[in-house]
């Protein structure tokens, strides 16, 4: 792409010519060629498409509906969200996957735990947990019909531990469990990443400070509790506050195992037959709008969160910040080292 | 990263207190309680494809098959979901939407961290704002821009797509390049070296590891997807290896035997990808973690 525009500067040989080979030149250059693709692709795919979502929240209309044939509704979509059982009340099944979501940051704090010290056999339970998330939605969705259908495997398994199979509940049909059930789904395949992060984070921790306490005799939780959770707090505060704004935007289980039958249709799986289904696509997007309002809300409130209360919280623990800060600086001169006998 | 893949904390193991006897005990239990837990259904999943339709019929569904060598079901979960042309289209997918998210994101990552203009934080945050947006929602309007375009039904629209979906590894490559000393610009500059010889000849090559990452998490995503790949690729030749699967809904919605066989055949190549590096996704989920 430089080449030819080289070639230009060579043909013409006035100002212009002159100033592209230039430094300046050269960098205007290199940041229009280098920005064109990514942003062009980032205004097609993301902020046009939400554009055009805000207008059409505010029409009737299908997809097939052409410009003048739409109808202009003012604020009746976002009314109707709000009015229909089946939008609004979509949002309440939200609550499952939030509790959901706590219980899975729990056991993968626990595992991770677990995990970041020696045990036997460590990397393969690690492996073994964290795998369903590498599986494609749609086999997670086979897996789990076949998982929860009458008499089969989750029937079998708790036959085995004595309950009897004629008073189980049907897992997907029952609507007293069925949320309950895809919420286990959702952690089955979620929470080994989770632990897979946090043990990423445990890690980080310099080892010298759980010899210490050690051998200054603390047990295990005493451990956890001034030393590991302090020092990982933020990427655990970060994963609660991201695991509301996915809990709101629950989509997947529901959609690949129930498809939304039964009183499982979240708001997603809700607004996405809207959409596709019936081509309400005015009031999809008013749908739309009203949950991104929300995340962005979440993701500000996180922000703020994150401003003023760890930035107290941070001066607590000095000691601890003075110490990574000089075993960073200690780093960071050896790399420097190393770097100069690199060159040299 | 890789540092801290050698401090493996280690534990002295020097006596044992009562509470640490019973601690150990709880941990191993736990660990194969949630174990468990993590491999039944999978487990489940393989034991049935290998029965033949009678024995599915007969046993209960965690007896094991009595040919472990019974690979009809695989055969055949093949041949009816097409999924020879469904690898072929995912590979194909996968490739280009990697080898353009690579150099795309590359050099805008080296733009935005390299140079400073007007815009350049705006840039940034409208990155940011993009990664709040839920796909699924975003899709009712996409599915619109799509169809103007005349890209659905065709695997390069569906490429395009995706290429432009794409914030993870942008993070992941601004993130990296900015730990990369600016120094080292700097004498290629003063070494006559121009712009594009720094990003193409300095700057690459050291980004290697932020590429790997960047490939096994959008290649993760990329081979996973399904959404869009329903919503774009309806014709039955154009079937990624997550759509090819729902060729098993309705007809044959209840023969398990077959349905397994076909939901091990697409885990599969993702399977032998994590066995082989599991290092390089361990600390690539990490990485793409801590973007905020």
């Amino acid at each position: 792409m430089t080449g030819t525009m080289e070639q230009e500067g060579k043909r013409s040989r006035s100002g212009f010519g002159r100033w592209i080979r230039s430094r300046q030149g050269q960098q205007l250059l290199i940041i229009v060629a280098f920005m064109i693709i990514p942003l062009t692709l980032l205004i097609v795919f993301t902020y046009f498409p939400f554009g055009e979502m805000v207008k059409f929240s505010f029409y009737k209309m299908k997809y097939a509906t052409p410009i003048d044939k739409r109808k202009f509704v003012g604020w009746q979509n976002y009314i109707d969200v709000f009015r229909r059982d089946d939008c609004f009340g979509a949002l309440k099944l939200s609550l499952y996957y939030m509790v959901g979501a706590l219980i899975q940051l729990v056991l993968a704090l626990y595992m991770a735990t677990i995990l970041s010290f020696k045990v036997k056999g460590g990397n393969f339970f690690k492996g073994l947990m964290f795998f369903p998330f590498l599986i494609n939605g749609i086999a997670i969705g086979f897996i789990f019909k076949f998982f929860y259908t009458r008499g089969f495997v989750f029937d079998t398994i708790l036959a085995w531990c004595g309950f009897n199979p004629e008073n189980l509940p049907y897992w997907l049909k029952d609507q007293a469990v069925n949320n309950w059930s895809l919420v286990a789904t959702s952690v089955w395949r979620y929470f080994g990443q989770n632990m897979v992060l946090f043990i990423g984070a445990i890690m980080s921790v310099d080892a010298e400070l759980y010899e210490a306490a050690e051998l200054d005799g603390a047990n295990k939780w005493q451990i956890f509790k001034a030393i590991i959770l302090p020092s990982i707090k933020t990427i655990v505060t970060l994963n609660i506050i991201l695991s509301i704004t996915g809990s709101l935007s629950a989509f997947e289980q529901p959609y690949v195992i129930t498809n939304g039958a039964n009183g499982t249709g979240t708001y997603f799986v809700i607004m996405n037959q809207i959409a596709h289904t019936s081509q309400k696509v005015g009031l999809a997007c008013a749908m739309a709008v009203v949950l991104l309002v929300i995340i962005f809300a979440c993701t500000l409130l996180q922000k703020l969160f994150f401003k003023y209360v760890f930035r107290d919280a941070e001066s607590e623990d000095e000691s601890y910040k003075a110490k990574k800060a000089r075993l960073k600086a200690e780093k960071a001169a050896a790399k420097a080292q190393k770097q100069k006998g690199v060159q040299a | 990263m890789s540092t801290m893949d050698q401090t493996k904390i280690k534990k002295p193991h020097k006596k044992y207190t009562p509470g640490g006897i019973a601690w150990i005990v709880i941990e191993y239990a736990s660990l194969l309680f949630f174990g468990f837990w993590a491999i039944v259904p999978v487990f489940s999943c393989v034991v049935t494809a290998f029965k033949n339709a009678d024995e599915y019929k007969s046993t209960s569904v965690m007896a094991l098959p009595q040919n472990w060598l019974n690979f009809s079901n695989f055969a055949k979960a093949f041949t009816t979901a097409n999924m020879g042309r469904a690898f072929l289209n995912s590979f194909i997918v996968m490739i280009c939407v990697l080898v353009v998210s690579v150099i795309v994101g590359t050099q805008l990552a080296y733009v935005l961290t390299r140079f400073k203009f007007p815009g350049n934080q705006i840039i940034r945050n409208m990155y940011l704002l993009a990664s709040l947006l839920p796909s699924v929602a975003m899709q009712v309007t996409v599915y619109k821009i799509m169809s103007s375009f005349h890209f659905v039904n065709h695997l390069y629209g569906y490429i395009i797509m995706s290429c432009g979906t794409d914030v993870i590894s942008i993070y992941i490559f601004i993130q990296f390049m900015e730990n990369i000393s600016t120094s080292l610009d700097e004498s290629a500059i003063i070494d006559g070296a121009n712009y594009w010889q720094i990003y193409w000849k300095i700057l690459l090559p050291l980004l290697k590891p932020a590429v790997v990452t960047a490939c096994i998490l959008k290649g993760v995503g990329v081979y996973n997807e399904y959404y869009c790949a329903n919503l774009y690729l309806q014709d039955k030749n154009l079937h990624t290896i997550a759509t090819s699967l729902y060729t098993f809904v309705g007809p044959m919605g209840s023969q398990y035997n077959l349905i397994c066989a076909g939901v091990i055949i697409s885990f599969l190549p993702a399977l032998i990808v994590f066995l082989l590096c599991q290092k390089q996704i361990y600390s690539g989920m990490t990485q793409g973690a801590v973007k905020g």
